[in-house]
């Protein structure tokens, strides 16, 4: 760790993104996980950080694994946990968003993890309530604490992110798990690449600072880590690959492709996994996988967020939400 | 009986008439009576216009207006005077209300509505297709026979080239003109933004530039063959321009006009999911703003229209996704001409009045767009230098939903008459 990183002092009222922390604000949450990791590993595994204060899980899409993981954060952090989850074919006819959210506000909470599947939601409810608000994954845009724990089980392996070569395969169009690591690698001077099929590939994505290629032996070949992502083959009705199995033999790592990679290669994934899809069982379960370290870490680090957005000094609302009042020129 | 006004020593810019210099109007019988210098004639009221710029009323052939459907949004009456606040004095409501403006009943009853309720003049745009399904032709003539002056689909593109054809011949046999909203669904389908880099990184579904240059290039084709005329509605990109321009020069009948916010805004603005930077077309890149204001200057683009689309706050103040597309304009587009086009030295006042006023009048082929002696007293007085912040509360519109609330802008209309009588005197209206 870097002896800078204590020294700055959080101040953003949100978690929203990746894209709007600095390298700094991205390394104290880093080492504040680290701190917290140590809890997770103890045989009572609670700190009073923040007891008497509320954490709402307000999901708007299915998902078991990342909201158990903000849960056991928060209670390991002593805070109490509520979960409401919301279908998001009843959206349209019933609440909006920031009513719900002012209505959560004034059971006087302190803050709203939230998950939801359009993208910048999270953005938009932020700067509608006081509360503090951390995104658990919006549309395509971005999920933070994923890309955090995906950088901190990185970093625990290899002891570094800066310099590091660094693959994302998959469906990067649709992947907000894609994005965040793009930010989060970049600004801790990383090289991403990002591999996909061409249709996958969105307009503009090397504008982020990534390498970008259709060539999954050119985006194994010298990295340090590969993060597969999970391939969703039928989106709106249309086939976004012609098949599974066709998408395996082209882009599916296997032993073979992996004994032509680094020795101490690191697989990750961010779940849920489809054996024989993006990866074999062989991969996923040997001795390169940290899978199943990524899910442990997942606590240590949202349990970093919740406690630094908590505790924020003097918070300014987020950049990220704020309304633009100035003009194009 | 209309009063006699004499509006005294104001700058009047009629770039018709070729006149940009110190003049006095004398108004009577609601009529643009003389002007000329030093005028001293007698009147019941005397209008000081030292440091103003006089100029013909402003029109703005692009308006959506709501009534009748959704008067929550906008009516006859609120849009109106959202239009005089904003120096128009004519204005062309499109035909996308609830039900569309496309039966004769339905026109008729409409112009009972504005009879009653306009501030200002209000022209109406008939749709091209049956409920603006693309399906069916709708009766040009009889629609005509009502009181429409356009027609068109906007809000949708007609797709099926048979019918744009025919749409086309049958404009040009009734002398309607046909004003298209060039958008190629399938291209753009589910899109919220621009696409690109922007789109990308906000993990939003993109609309192409394609997706409105290929429609424009199609109806383009078939002006060309139908020797039909066509408006071109809010081009956004560049591309649409290069295409005008070629059409242009090889004498197909083509004008064409785009919003303030194409001119000012460009797709970085929605980084922050703010559903007021959320409309269609979407904004563009700088290059395209570039583009849109050399077609200004050149002459490539002749009108500024401002595509006011009024939605509440309600329908606004959701996730970037749900949001409908948008935003209101009447009030904005003077001052964002003055401060983004004059300002700038992109476009001088007189050009700058000939895209808010003379050009669209040329193009609806109505009275107006100059100050002719004999033509109805249509006129707006603007404070040129006048720098004021626009405030959400300060909008007379009934909907909210811009994105320039809390901008700091230059040049206001400040007196309006509409057919010689008094609609905004002083930045009150009447």
């Amino acid at each position: 760790m870097q002896t800078n990183e204590k020294k700055i002092i959080w101040k953003k009222k949100d978690l929203l993104g990746l894209e709007y922390l600095s390298k700094e604000e991205i390394e104290l949450i880093l080492y504040t996980a680290a701190s917290f990791k140590e809890v997770t590993t103890r045989q009572i595994k609670k700190v009073p950080a923040l007891r008497g204060k509320t954490v709402v899980n307000l999901f708007y899409e299915p998902s078991t694994r990342t909201r158990t993981s903000f849960e056991l954060a928060a209670k390991r952090l002593s805070a109490d946990v509520v979960n409401i989850e919301i279908e998001a074919s009843s959206v349209k006819k019933g609440e909006t968003l920031i009513d719900t959210g002012r209505n959560i506000e004034a059971l006087k909470i302190d803050i709203i993890v939230v998950r939801h599947n359009a993208s910048g939601a999270p953005n938009i409810l932020a700067r509608s309530v006081k509360s503090r608000v951390v995104n658990a994954g919006d549309g395509w845009h971005e999920h933070p604490t994923q890309a955090l724990l995906d950088m901190f089980t990185l970093k625990s392996k290899l002891g570094r992110i800066e310099g590091l070569k660094v693959s994302i395969i998959g469906d990067i169009a649709h992947s907000r798990v894609a994005r965040s690591n793009i930010w989060g690698l970049t600004k801790l001077g990383a090289q991403v690449t990002v591999c996909a099929p061409e249709l996958l590939i969105p307009e503009g994505i090397e504008q982020m600072g990534v390498k970008v290629t259709t060539d999954i032996d050119e985006a194994l070949r010298g990295a340090d880590a590969i993060n597969v992502l999970r391939m969703q083959f039928e989106r709106d009705g249309a086939l976004a690959f012609p098949s599974k199995l066709e998408y395996f033999k082209q882009y599916g790592i296997t032993a073979e492709r992996l004994a032509k990679c680094k020795k101490d290669i690191v697989v990750m994934h961010p779940g849920p996994i489809n054996r024989g899809i993006e990866m074999s069982s062989e991969v996923a379960d040997g001795k390169n996988s940290v899978i199943l370290e990524q899910v442990t870490n997942g606590i240590a680090v949202r349990m970093a967020v919740l406690y630094l957005v908590a505790y924020a000094k003097d918070p300014a609302p987020s950049e990220a939400s704020k309304v633009r009042k100035e003009g194009a020129g | 009986m209309s009063k006699r006004y004499l509006i005294k020593g104001g700058r009047v810019v009629d770039p018709v008439r070729k006149i940009d210099g110190p003049l006095d109007i004398l108004i009577s019988d609601g009529k643009i009576e003389k002007v000329g210098k030093g005028l001293n004639a007698k009147a019941d009221e005397v209008i000081d216009a030292a440091g103003k710029i006089v100029a013909p009323g402003l029109i703005d052939m692009h308006v959506h207006l709501r009534e009748p459907g959704r008067e929550d949004e906008e009516t006859i009456r609120t849009g109106s005077r959202a239009a005089v606040r904003g120096g128009f004095t004519g204005i062309l409501c499109m035909p996308n209300t609830d039900p569309a403006l496309d039966e004769p009943l339905i026109i008729k009853s409409l112009k009972d509505i504005i009879k009653r309720d306009a501030l200002c003049g209000i022209f109406i745009t008939g749709a091209i297709t049956v409920e603006r399904s693309g399906q069916k032709l709708t009766d040009f003539e009889k629609l005509k026979k009502e009181g429409i002056i356009a027609v068109s689909d906007d809000g949708s593109s007609v797709q099926d080239k048979k019918i744009m054809q025919e749409a086309l011949e049958r404009a040009k046999a009734s002398s309607l003109l046909l004003i298209e909203h060039c958008e190629d669904p399938l291209l753009s389908a589910g899109g919220v933004m621009n696409k690109g880099f922007i789109s990308t990184k906000m993990g939003l579904k993109g609309m192409p530039a394609r997706s409105e240059y290929e429609a424009v290039k199609r109806v383009l084709e078939l002006a060309k063959r139908s020797s039909g005329r066509v408006h071109i509605a809010h081009v956004s990109c560049k591309e649409s321009i290069d295409l005008i321009r070629k059409a242009k020069k090889a004498g197909v009948e083509v004008t064409a006009e785009t919003a303030p916010h194409y001119f000012t805004l460009t797709e970085e603005c929605c980084a922050t999911y703010d559903t007021n930077t959320k409309m269609n077309p979407p904004l563009r890149t700088k290059d395209d703003v570039e583009a849109v204001k050399m077609a200004l200057a050149d002459g490539t683009i002749d009108a500024i229209a401002t595509d006011h689309a009024p939605h509440t706050d309600s329908e606004k103040d959701v996730e970037f996704d749900y949001a409908p597309f948008g935003i209101i304009g009447l009030e904005t587009a003077l001052s964002l001409g003055v401060t983004e086009l004059v300002d700038k030295n992109i476009l001088s006042w007189d050009q700058l009045i000939l895209k808010l006023s003379a050009n669209p009048a040329k193009i609806l082929g109505i009275p107006g767009g100059s100050l002719k002696e004999g033509s109805p007293a249509d006129v707006v007085i603007i404070d040129p230098g006048k720098e004021y912040t626009f405030k959400k509360d300060a909008i007379v519109s009934k909907s909210k939903n811009s994105p320039f609330i809390d901008w700091k802008l230059k040049g206001k209309a400040v007196t309006v008459l509409v057919a010689g009588q008094i609609a905004m005197k002083d930045e009150l209206i009447l």
